[in-house]
């Protein structure tokens, strides 16, 4: 009989020891605003992945050590959980289910690039969950009149659009009638660079030039010199090539190796190439659009300006040379976060999504502002042009920090 | 869009009618990497007729040797001379595959041993990945090019070598295979195992050194691509297609034959390229393929019909 009691007792006591552990974790859950992310930490993109992800956190960690964010009185500390989407769209989406329905959480962060970011999109649609995406660019994610998904960055269809239009400004300012510029392209056959080519199309045809060569380069093919060999017999005054690292480090060398060259050489995916430590002397002059560059005068309350962004970053990850912009409109993404769980002063997923939508605020990374398709029209892509093996920004005129080099010269 | 294809197509045939100097650039590409392809599509035959395992990680093989030769040019090799240490370490590492995972599948079906080699290519690329990371390489040389026609046409001088070593590796194996004991052995066993065995050959060994010989190849094929091309983890893919359909269209065990369709495949997929577009370069070589295997199938059935 006292050994029964005992027990009953013990049994009580633990059961009560219990519920005060499940309350006080529910207590340190309810101070902080957990983020769900699915990206590549394997496979194909793990690169990028790691650079979203570095970007995630280290807005994190800025936006905690400024104190967190105030909602009605109450401050929350932001937090993130991560999956590995093994760089595939069906298991970013599977991914995504989970973090929704078995987590609980929330409020999501974008996956690495567009093609794990169109398959995540219809799932938080699905629960109307709210996701702030900094790494998907595709034009064709916009298109789809989805009402819970925003991007901090510019579409990928003007990605080599203002190249398009600097080559006019040139040819204008050489006494040069726009409409004889001829275009010679390849891009890879991807949804990405099948936008960025779009782009290149729609802004040829607003000036008349015609496209002498449109090549499109499978995806497992490294070789692009028959493309190259018919530039050169045609001679157009404007190249163009997208292809992610692999089109961009192929059509560096064997552009090289064939000795062909134009008036405007453009590319997409120069940094992640690394075609200025790679190829030196044959990437001089290649204009490269980007999201972002530490020297743009843009600025925030967080961050500072870009180029305190930059310096706070190197200074915090020793493994990074420079700031890739995927690593700084992950970091911008959070920013928009902050700010809309700030206005929007509940946890409520609807108001977060209205005051997502209703976002107008500059950020180091460029200003941000929302088109009912949810991208970003308030920032324009800058190019800059590699000028004694640096990325100098060339245009537009408004933040140029050098005049362009133009025409190019041939490497030796 | 399909008139404009189609105008765009003559457009390009034109030049090659005009100004003819472009068809020598076209060639002379396409030899030099169709010399590449022959490399690892005459190791995937020689291993495909001795052991009568279908290698699906050749193109792995291939992006191993690649970053072997990138790891040891890091180091200060030249990538030259890398291609010796490269094809005695991936000797090596075939030789430990071999032990490891191809003698265990040698004697069961071929679905069980496709099944291994699928999973060996899958293994090979996530390591590479997560050892070299999966940026895109490429190997520098430090040679020059030769301009010829006033510029017109160009071709760099690693191209050259590469083409010329393709050529000495080639004549090397053939010699092996036919006056080395060695070689005889590998082509008794290629005919008939088991005859093979009662004669006292160790067929055990001959499959192990076919398949290092094949996984040397492929690393030293590998080194000239980094040269030449780009190397990342999950471009292997492509060699092996290429390895396959070469060896499919060539034949089995018709080792010159490999070699010519190779260089004939590499020359193909540049004037598909030139006159159709770059997205028409595979599909160019793999329709042909198809239209060989048809015209075979139909060579064979009339065979039968006349021994009926």
């Amino acid at each position: 009989m006292k050994v029964q009691i005992s027990n009953t007792v013990r049994l009580t006591g633990a059961a009560a020891v219990a519920a005060a552990l499940a309350f006080s974790g529910q207590a340190a859950a309810a101070d902080t605003i957990t983020l769900g992310s699915a990206i590549s930490i394997t496979g194909k993109y793990s690169q990028e992945g790691k650079n979203a992800s570095d970007g995630y956190n280290f807005g994190v960690k800025r936006i905690n050590e400024m104190g967190g964010v105030k909602i009605n009185g109450k401050t929350y500390k932001l937090a993130i959980k991560y999956y590995d989407d093994e760089s595939t769209p069906a298991r970013t989406a599977q991914l995504l289910e989970r973090i929704i329905n078995q987590d609980g959480i929330k409020y999501i962060l974008g996956p690495y690039g567009s093609g794990p970011t169109k398959a995540a999109a219809p799932v938080t649609e699905k629960y109307k969950i709210p996701m702030v995406e900094a790494e998907g660019a595709s034009r064709s994610l916009f298109t789809q009149g989805y009402r819970y998904m925003f991007a901090a960055l510019s579409t990928s269809d003007q990605y080599l659009s203002p190249v398009i239009e600097l080559a006019a400004e040139l040819a204008k300012k050489s006494g040069k009638n726009p409409s004889d510029m001829k275009i010679g392209m390849a891009f890879e056959n991807d949804p990405f660079s099948l936008d960025v080519r779009q782009g290149v199309v729609d802004e040829a045809k607003k000036y008349g030039m015609k496209i002498v060569v449109d090549d499109k380069m499978p995806r497992d093919l490294s070789d692009i010199s028959a493309t190259l060999t018919k530039i050169k017999a045609l001679r157009p005054d404007i190249l163009a090539f997208s292809g992610h690292t692999k089109g961009a480090t192929t059509a560096t060398r064997q552009m090289k190796e064939l000795g062909v060259n134009a008036s405007i050489v453009a590319m997409t995916h120069c940094e992640s190439a690394k075609l200025t430590s790679q190829f030196s002397a044959a990437s001089e002059g290649i204009l490269c659009p980007t999201q972002w560059a530490e020297t743009l005068k843009y600025k925030d309350g967080v961050f500072g300006t870009a180029m305190d962004y930059n310096k706070a970053f190197l200074a915090a990850h020793k493994e990074y040379k420079i700031v890739p912009y995927q690593v700084a409109q992950a970091s911008a993404v959070i920013e928009i976060w902050a700010d809309a769980l700030r206005r929007a002063q509940s946890l409520d997923t609807e108001k977060l999504r209205d005051a997502l939508a209703a976002t107008d605020m500059d950020t180091f990374y460029g200003h941000i502002k929302f088109s009912a398709a949810g991208n970003n029209i308030a920032k324009p892509m800058v190019l800059r042009q590699i000028q004694d093996g640096k990325y100098v920004v060339v245009a537009p005129t408004k933040y140029a920090s050098e005049p362009v080099v133009y025409p190019r010269k041939a490497p030796m | 869009m399909r008139v404009g294809a189609i105008a765009s197509m003559w457009d390009n045939i034109q030049i090659l009618v005009t100004a003819p100097v472009f068809n020598i650039q076209l060639w002379l590409n396409g030899l030099s990497i169709g010399a590449v392809f022959a490399l690892a599509a005459y190791g995937l035959a020689l291993v495909w007729g001795v052991t009568s395992v279908k290698n699906l990680a050749q193109g792995d093989f291939v992006m191993l040797g690649g970053y072997l030769g990138y790891e040891l040019s890091r180091h200060g090799v030249h990538p030259i001379v890398a291609i010796v240490p490269v094809g005695a370490l991936m000797f090596g590492y075939g030789w430990l595959i071999y032990k490891l995972i191809i003698r265990r599948v040698i004697q069961l079906d071929l679905f069980t041993s496709l099944l291994a080699t699928f999973g060996l290519a899958i293994t090979m690329q996530q390591v590479m990945n997560l050892v070299f990371g999966p940026d895109v390489r490429t190997l520098k040389s430090g040679f020059g090019r030769f301009d010829m026609f006033g510029g017109m046409v160009d071709i760099t001088q690693i191209r050259v070598i590469a083409f010329g070593m393709c050529a000495v590796l080639a004549v090397a194996m053939v010699l092996f295979l036919r006056k080395s004991r060695m070689g005889q052995a590998i082509r008794a066993t290629a005919q008939d195992p088991r005859a093979a065995r009662v004669l006292g050959v160790n067929t055990d060994l001959v499959y192990a050194l076919t398949f290092s010989i094949n996984s040397a190849i492929c690393g030293v094929a590998g080194v000239i691509i980094a040269m030449i091309w780009v190397i990342q983890p999950f471009y292997g893919i492509a060699y092996s297609v290429r390895a396959f359909v070469i060896v499919t269209a060539a034949g089995l065990g018709n080792f010159p034959a490999v070699i010519v369709t190779a260089l004939g495949l590499g020359v193909i997929e540049q004037y598909a390229g030139f006159v159709l577009g770059a997205q028409f370069q595979q599909a160019t070589v793999v329709s042909l393929l198809l239209i060989i295997l048809i015209w075979r199938q139909l060579l064979l059935r009339r065979h039968r019909l006349a021994l009926q």
